[in-house]
């Protein structure tokens, strides 16, 4: 068919181009824009009529000329390329080079956009990440082919606890190590050569796509981003058999780039000016984890969403916690403190563990160790309040091992080296001995069988 | 396939799910084929020769100019044998033979029928029917083993009345065969077959309505004993993610005492329903000890998929649950989540450019809410004895905040309200349903069966343990002001009592293999064990036992772990552990006795 082009734009406002007289084009076809100077944008179609095509513009709209814009209808959807070369590659939101190397050839290419996989062709996702952190592989562990977002805010260390992620996980008993793909949406120039230099060190580079979208280059890129990176992702997984990690940070530009795009559509708002479907939207990012029956590969997520005014109810956060599989939660009181990670237990959560830990994947005590901890730090918590009100000295002997409890918690268990990587085994012999603080009695979610072979305690 | 009505019209404009179409004569509510793909959607308005369509799938590649077909009806589905342990999607059709056509993603214009036309049935006819008898809407002609546990009876669909003038031998039929013919009073014949289609919109009809009178049992305690669902009642459970609403519905679909499961995934995760896929052929029912997915079927319309044949699926279940009804079943409907429902409705209303009256929605949210809820409830069929449709559906208030329109729309239409809170979830205090917050208009109702089938102090006891509760909520309050040393002992025990509620009685794991499910017996022995215990030492604080005393008993830890250690037939050694505790608190009142008259 042959390639139409236009000279009918009849308006431009935030990111949008309106054409008018451009019969038979498709809905969600690719656009191609020169500027009349010699550059050119590209775009797809977001809304279509014989009298009137609405384009949403990548680059943005910022000094488009109307007179002087042609538009080209290219007769295909946003695609990428896609072979093994990719690999060790950086790239843009559209998939086109951004390390000065020439563009990867190949037969075949893929539409970024996907489709929405048959829930009857998964298989429910089972087999223990080990990330050598205590507070997610003890108390909310991983498994391959879940979604588990980092929930963090400005200044906390979430770009650091990724890339230790990234260089620990592992299977255990097993060194498949994880291809690597990264997606930068908005982010800064250090933060994502702090990722890049990451990976160079630990000689992962090889193994690593990188997807880059600067705070500084246009916002309407960050959201094809993430779908270009997925599409890269499933190739990888499910053409080559690999088990990939895809690290995307900071989901919450992607979803400000979204609100800015409804806004100058003039779509209806829900919260915060926020679109309806901005949970449709996630989800069609997000549920292109996970793992699919007789295929080798998988697709294991960890996106970084930095929750605004570090509220985890702003809509974000919220409608992430609604779609991935658990969520791991930093905090800043604890950051405050000097621990590392400064992951809050109480709100995290992984969704996926139940199945991946236990006696034949982590060790037979693992689920009821987790439960007993949980239980004993709500109540420490509970007493660090009370003796935050009336003074510690009034508590009873009993709340004073809580909240002796608490403060070996946060420092021992949650605390640990950036370059400590402890395997399960250590973490739940660590998790014995604070619990072993507590009389046997008053350990009630553990069995007695669990209680007779690892308590340490004196009575 | 054209009819006379001129069918074939075109595509104006793409608006994501929503389309415009050039084609006069289409009625509201009917189905069309759209575009070259030939994907299909529904008519939601209508603007002189124009039509407005949703539609079920993704519009993209689609083009302006490209046919539209009108179907000539509106969004329907098939009822008949072969549902049940199967997996549809929002427009009922069937995934796992999707997946055989289209592989691991779902491919767009695929049209599949929701029944299998291959598969044969062995139909055994009705005894007490025969050619020359009246027969009408929901007689029943005969019956198919559809499953080891499930008799599918077979139905005169809705509508249908005369004579019947034949039926069919025992024998092995497709679902198509005709299987009898029935002459309306105007002489016309009509063909009975195995299955029937009913537009999902219409609530199918019944007899009459009745009210409920028997609890629909859970194996949840917190629920069956302290919030009780009637068999045809309508609840909500709403809570912040993660609070564990799926989990609530997951369990009742596991282990309610209903005789048929539809458990519909709207627009939440795709491994939520894998998860059910894959445990339920494994997981026995304990009340036939058959495998649970011979009882259930799944629609699916996870949160990736179309966000419009999200919105269908409700419908589709609701549907498909009150045929089962009509057979004289009792059948329990969860939906997870509804609030993705009325996104889809918000959505859709969005592009239509309707005016938005809260938080985006359309003003008829709560009267679509209301009419859904409605189609739950227990009647008299024509044919086949009372039959109920039980609906829970999940509630996902952004930012966990209940005043939101669609948890308070929902509130207002319930019979039943399990609140889950996120601070219970963050203790892993589960199931995280608040005490507090939550309520049933069921509860007396539900007395007369506890009291009939369990113990004449049900009622009692569940009053006495949520005002229990209530008071170690105000003690809790008053040690937060002035610290733990200002209560009395009698206050203590007071907290410990409580204690014992929540841990030996409210909370339940899901993932306790022992524990998961509760027999209205075990979760009688187990209260009135904690109460017994705490009754029994507030008697010896009074006689003044110091209640350190008391909190050190190595029994208490034991009755804590008790609902671990003894499963729903070991009844007895849970009151057997009460005796002991009792003879434990008569020793030391002895001592106490003793000590004093000794002084
Ligand atoms: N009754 C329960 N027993 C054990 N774990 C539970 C229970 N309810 C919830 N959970 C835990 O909480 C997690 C989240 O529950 P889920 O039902 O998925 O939450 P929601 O649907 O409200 O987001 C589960 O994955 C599980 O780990
Ligand atoms: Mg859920």
């Amino acid at each position: 068919m042959s390639i139409k082009e236009y000279r009918t734009a009849s308006e431009v406002r935030g990111g949008l181009i309106l054409v008018r007289d451009t019969p038979g084009v498709a809905f969600g076809d690719r656009v191609r824009i020169s500027d009349g100077r010699g550059g050119t944008r590209d775009g797809q179609v977001i809304r279509a009529s014989n009298e009137e095509v609405m384009i949403l513009v990548f680059e943005g709209t910022d000094d488009l000329d109307l007179e002087a814009v042609w538009v080209r209808f290219l007769d295909e959807p946003v695609e990428i390329a896609l072979s093994p070369e990719i690999l060790g590659r950086e790239f843009n939101g559209l998939g086109e080079p951004r390390d000065g190397r020439p563009p990867i050839l190949s037969n075949i290419r893929r539409a970024v956009g996907g489709s929405a996989i048959n829930p009857a062709a998964r298989s429910y996702p089972r087999e223990f990440i080990q990330t050598g952190i205590s507070t997610i592989d003890g108390l909310n562990s991983l498994v391959r082919g879940q979604k588990l977002p980092i929930f963090s805010g400005s200044g906390l260390p979430h770009n650091r606890l990724a890339a230790q992620i990234v260089r620990q996980a592992k299977l255990k008993d097993e060194d498949s190590s994880f291809s690597i793909v990264f997606a930068a949406m908005g982010v800064s120039y250090a933060d994502a050569k702090f990722f890049r230099d990451e990976f160079a060190s630990s000689g992962v580079l090889r193994n690593v796509v990188m997807f880059v979208n600067l705070a500084d280059d246009p916002p309407v890129e960050r959201l094809t981003l993430p779908r270009t990176a997925l599409t890269v992702a499933e190739y990888l997984a499910y053409d080559l058999d690999r088990h990939v990690l895809v690290v995307m940070t900071d989901m919450t530009y992607y979803a400000e780039a979204l609100r800015e795009v409804a806004t100058a559509k003039g779509d209806v708002p829900a919260r915060k000016g926020y679109p309806g479907y901005l949970y449709s939207d996630l989800a069609e990012i997000y549920e292109r984890c996970g793992r699919i029956h007789e295929r080798h590969g998988s697709i294991t997520m960890m996106p970084v969403v930095s929750m605004p005014s570090d509220d985890i109810t702003h809509p974000i956060p919220d409608l992430t916690g609604y779609i991935t599989e658990g969520q791991i939660v930093l905090s800043r009181e604890l950051q405050n403190q000097g621990i590392y990670p400064p992951v809050h237990i109480s709100p995290s959560l992984s969704r996926l563990m139940k199945d991946g830990i236990g006696k034949d994947d982590t060790r037979e005590d693992h689920p009821k160790v987790a439960a007993q901890l949980y239980a004993l730090y709500a109540r420490a918590l509970e007493t660090r309040n009370l003796a935050s009100i009336i003074g510690a000295d009034e508590l009873s002997e009993r709340d004073r091992r809580y909240l002796k409890f608490a403060d070996d918690f946060d420092q021992r268990f949650v605390g640990q080296g950036e370059a400590e990587d402890r395997s399960i085994e250590a973490t739940l012999n660590l998790a014995w001995e604070l619990m072993s603080a507590f009389p046997r009695d008053s350990l009630t979610r553990l069995s007695e069988t669990e209680l007779a072979k690892y308590y340490q305690g004196n009575d | 396939m054209m009819s006379e009505r001129n069918n074939l019209g075109f595509i104006r404009e793409i608006n994501g799910p929503i389309v415009t179409i050039d084609l006069p004569g289409i009625r509201s509510g009917e189905q069309v084929k759209i575009g070259e793909l030939g994907l299909v959607g529904e008519v939601i308005s209508l603007n002189g020769r124009e039509a407005t369509v949703q539609t079920y799938e993704s519009t993209d590649g689609v083009r302006p100019g490209e046919p539209a077909e009108g179907l000539g009806w509106p969004l329907s589905v098939e009822l008949g044998p072969g549902l049940l342990g199967g997996i549809f999607d929002g427009i009922q059709r069937p995934l796992e033979k999707i997946a055989l056509q289209s592989g691991d993603y779902i491919r767009r214009g695929l049209s599949l029928p929701g029944l299998d036309r291959e598969r044969e049935w062995e139909f055994e006819p009705n005894p007490e029917l025969e050619p020359g008898k009246q027969i009408g809407p929901g007689t029943v002609l005969g019956t198919v083993q559809e499953t080891e546990t499930v008799l599918h009876k077979i139905l005169v669909p809705p509508g249908l009345e005369g004579e019947l003038t034949e039926l069919a031998p025992n024998g092995d039929y497709a679902i198509e065969a005709t299987i009898g013919h029935l002459r309306d009073r105007h002489g016309h014949s009509h063909r009975l077959k195995l299955f029937q289609r009913w537009p999902v919109r219409k609530p199918r009809p019944y007899l009459r309505r009745d009210d409920g009178i028997s609890p629909l049992i859970t194996g949840q305690r917190v629920i069956d004993s302290f919030f009780p669902q009637l068999k045809g009642g309508k609840g909500a459970v709403p809570g912040p993610f993660g609070a564990g609403k799926t989990v609530v519905q997951q369990q009742i679909a596991r282990w309610s005492n209903a005789d048929i499961v539809i458990y519909v995934g709207c627009g939440e995760r795709g491994n939520e329903l894998v998860d059910v896929l894959e445990s339920f052929p494994q997981l026995e029912d304990p009340y036939t000890g058959r495998k649970l997915m011979e009882k259930t079927l799944l629609v699916a319309n996870t949160s990736n998929m179309p966000v419009v044949a999200r919105e269908a699926s409700i419908y589709v279940g609701l549907t498909m649950a009150e045929y089962y009804r009509d057979m004289g079943y009792d059948v329990v409907m969860l939906a997870d989540s509804t609030s993705r429902w009325a996104e889809a409705l918000r959505e859709v209303s969005g592009r239509l450019g309707q005016m938005p009256v809260e938080e985006g929605y359309p003003a008829y949210l709560s009267s679509r809410l209301a009419a859904v809820y409605e189609r739950a409830g227990r009647v008299e069929t024509y044919d086949a004895g009372p039959g109920s449709v039980t609906l829970i559906g999940a509630v996902s208030p952004p930012g966990g905040d209940f005043s939101e329109p669609v948890t308070s729309h929902t509130k207002d239409i319930i019979e039943t309200f399990w609140a889950l809170s996120k601070e219970l979830a963050d203790a892993r205090h589960y199931p995280s349903i608040d005490w507090v917050t939550s309520f049933s208009a069921h509860v007396h109702a539900a007395a007369e069966w506890w009291h009939k089938e369990v113990d004449r102090r049900w009622e009692a006891r569940r009053t006495q343990a949520l005002a229990l509760l209530a008071r170690d909520a105000e003690l809790s309050r008053i040690v937060n002001l002035v610290g733990p040393e200002a209560l009395s002992d009698a206050q203590r025990w007071q907290l410990e009592g409580a204690s014992l509620i929540k841990e030996g009685v409210l909370q339940q794991s899901a993932l306790d293999e022992v524990d998961t499910f509760c027999s209205p017996q075990k979760q009688f022995a187990l209260l009135d064990l904690a109460l017994s215990i705490y009754d029994k030492g507030m008697t010896l604080i009074e006689l003044g036992v110091p209640v350190s005393h008391l909190q050190d008993l190595p029994q208490l830890a034991k009755v804590r772990r008790c609902k671990s250690i003894y499963n729903s037939d070991q009844v007895a050694s849970i009151t057997d552990l009460g005796r002991e505790i009792e003879d434990a608190f008569e020793t030391i009142r002895l001592q106490y006795a003793k000590q004093h008259s000794d002084d």
